[in-house]
């Protein structure tokens, strides 16, 4: 079975005052369909401007995406026009942020923030529109669907804006759904109950799901398969499992020793010395010096 | 009821610590329509050179009884006794001296420097407001001392905070606090907006500091993985409450109240073999408004185990295991 999206040698560039900002630099991998794949790093990693890109989304200027493919579902989406590509977000790809409050409509009630996708991509009228929005909270597990329907984003609590979030990005049935930072700016039983919601509804519904995170639990709790960036590239990438037992790259390997565990008492202190290179002058992966208490 | 070791007084001891803000209505003539109980009686003990985590998740009142500790806030009612004297009740003059001996390093290294201040300045400020070092050069040496203490490059002193990363603005942070050479330190979400890899370097830094300096710390934090590695003693919040208070290992690996093993199942371990075999049940429903908690046990609403008396008796610390203390009443 060919992969839902294929990602290759993606380049993404932001001109600054200071210099060309190369975020992405040449980036390539696959997500299987139904698969959940997870791309980590640390802030400025570029795993967020990586997931912006796919979808177009980066703002020009100062961004640009300079080179690259992007295959999902038989088409290059570096190929299509602006109208095509507007109606793919949201419909054939479902996108959730990190944060809810943000990236919803303050002054749009919830219903119309559904309905509005609704009658975009498929063409609803307001009635089926929604009957459907009912259907889609009931889906999230939002009780008492007619009644939020008709409230804005300030009455709800962030855990219920997120689950807001994930009933429009699955209010079309995309087939893969793009959540960046998904529950960072959630507690942390809250994060549980979203993302245990989010596993659910992509088995039960069989959507492919990018989760970018930094957070290495999430990761071993809900990826197939991992992609690990750093200043810009992917430096290590495979199954969950074997990347978390048999990490290869130097930067892998510190990034797993440098997460306190909760289920261990402590081990020795050890953790990468010195900050990420800098993306805008060419950067070299033995900068990161990993023998500060190395065993 | 103190829960407090045997052992020697400790350094702080809070008692039925309670701090409530008034909730208004109206523009013009505001009427108090209730109170947001952001501590709702706390007790808790530090001995010297502790650690204390201080866990919970937003709006449980951790950082409200750092507030309170700090004397950023005044107490509605309780006491908070440092070295014996009560603080909640000093006045401005006594709480200057008393400022020498309790510092503070915050979470947000961006919002917490001033930008328009050298980092010298920014660490030199305290040994000029307390008038320690007063001679210019002097205080200057002891700035540079404190960088190169806490891993910066003592030239830093001239560069503004807009010039460093994150984590070397929390290392300013953290050289301010230790200016006045003080006892007790409360960390509020110190390394919470960090990346693990930075995070792991400010965390070791934290500890070589208490070492060297015999530090006392209350460290507040959302990150029960931080605390695991920092702390000796736990104090898990809920709605304004302490559930649950223990050594770190007790704690951690044989949790007893309700709202602590849903708190722990809750984070992921960054292992997929330990994910893959762990059946997993997150907790039900969202954490109550703290302006009308419900009755008895604050937890109830969303506690697996709770019965009918949950509803109407609110429980008091217990003394499960030693120096194990749970407010639950269906535990044992």
């Amino acid at each position: 079975m060919p992969p839902l999206l294929e990602v290759k040698e993606l380049h993404t560039e932001f001109r600054t005052g200071a210099g060309v900002v190369r975020a992405v630099d040449g980036i390539s991998y696959t997500v299987d369909p139904g698969e959940t794949v997870a791309i980590v790093g640390e802030s400025g990693s570029g795993k967020s401007v990586g997931a912006l890109s796919i979808m177009r989304l980066i703002p020009d200027p100062p961004g640009r995406i300079t080179g690259g493919e992007v295959w999902f579902a038989g088409r290059d989406l570096m190929t299509l026009s602006e109208e095509e590509m507007r109606r793919m977000r949201g419909s054939e790809i479902g996108m959730v942020f990190q944060e809810p409050m943000t990236s919803l409509n303050p002054v749009l009630t919830i219903g119309r923030q559904i309905t509005e996708t609704l009658e975009q991509h498929r063409g609803m009228d307001r009635a089926a529109a929604d009957q459907r929005a009912v259907e889609l909270l009931g889906l999230v597990g939002i009780a008492d669907a007619k009644r939020r329907l008709e409230q804005y984003p300030h009455q709800l609590s962030g855990g219920m804006r997120q689950r807001i979030m994930i009933a429009i990005a699955l209010a079309c049935d995309p087939k893969l759904i793009i959540a960046d930072e998904p529950t960072t700016a959630l507690d942390v039983t809250i994060q549980a109950q979203i993302l245990e919601l989010m596993q659910k509804l992509t088995r039960q519904l069989g959507v492919a799901l990018i989760i970018i995170t930094h957070n290495l639990g999430v990761v071993a709790r809900y990826a197939q398969r991992v992609n690990v960036m750093y200043a810009g590239r992917i430096v290590e990438s495979g199954a969950a499992a074997a990347l978390y037992h048999n990490p290869r790259h130097p930067y892998t390997i510190a990034l797993l020793r440098s997460v306190p565990r909760l289920d261990r008492p402590r081990p020795p202190p050890l953790a990468p010395t010195g900050a990420p290179g800098q993306l805008s002058a060419c950067f070299r992966s033995h900068e990161l010096d990993i023998t500060a208490g190395a065993a | 009821m103190t829960v407090a070791s045997a052992e020697a007084q400790p350094l702080l001891q809070v008692r039925g610590l309670r701090m409530h803000f008034p909730v208004t209505e109206g523009m013009i003539a505001r009427r108090h329509i209730g109170d947001v109980k952001a501590v709702d009686g706390v007790d808790l003990a530090i001995q010297r050179g502790e650690t204390l985590g201080l866990v919970g998740e937003s709006g449980c009142g951790k950082t409200t009884m750092g507030r309170c500790i700090l004397r950023l806030e005044k107490p509605t009612a309780g006491e908070i006794l440092y070295n014996g004297i009560d603080i909640a009740r000093l006045d401005r003059r006594e709480l200057v001296a008393l400022r020498r001996r309790i510092q503070v390093i915050f979470q947000d290294p961006y919002s917490s420097l001033n930008p328009r201040q050298k980092v010298g300045s920014i660490i030199g400020e305290p040994m000029m407001v307390h008038g320690v070092e007063k001679d210019p050069r002097r205080r200057a040496d002891r700035v540079r001392e404190l960088l190169s203490v806490c891993g910066l490059n003592p030239n830093f002193a001239d560069r503004y905070p807009h010039e460093m990363s994150g984590g070397q603005r929390q290392r300013v942070g953290i050289a301010r606090a230790l200016a006045l050479n003080p006892e007790f330190i409360v960390c509020d979400e110190a390394v919470s907006a960090l990346d693990v890899s930075i995070q792991a370097q400010i965390i070791n830094l934290l500890e070589d500091l208490r070492d060297k300096f015999n530090l006392t710390y209350l460290f507040i934090a959302h990150d029960l993985s931080v605390v695991r590695h920092l702390c000796q003693r736990v104090a898990v919040m809920y709605l304004g409450r302490v559930v649950e208070l223990a050594e770190c290992d007790e704690l951690f690996d044989n949790p007893l109240h309700p709202y602590t093993k849903a708190l722990l199942a809750a984070v992921p371990v960054p292992d997929p073999a330990v994910e893959a075999e762990r059946a997993f049940q997150p907790v039900r429903g969202e954490v109550p408004s703290p302006i009308n908690p419900p009755p008895g046990c604050v937890f109830h609403p969303r506690c697996p185990l709770a019965i009918e008396q949950c509803r109407r008796v609110r429980p008091e610390l217990r003394e499960l295991r030693p120096g194990h203390w749970v407010a639950c009443d269906v535990v044992s």
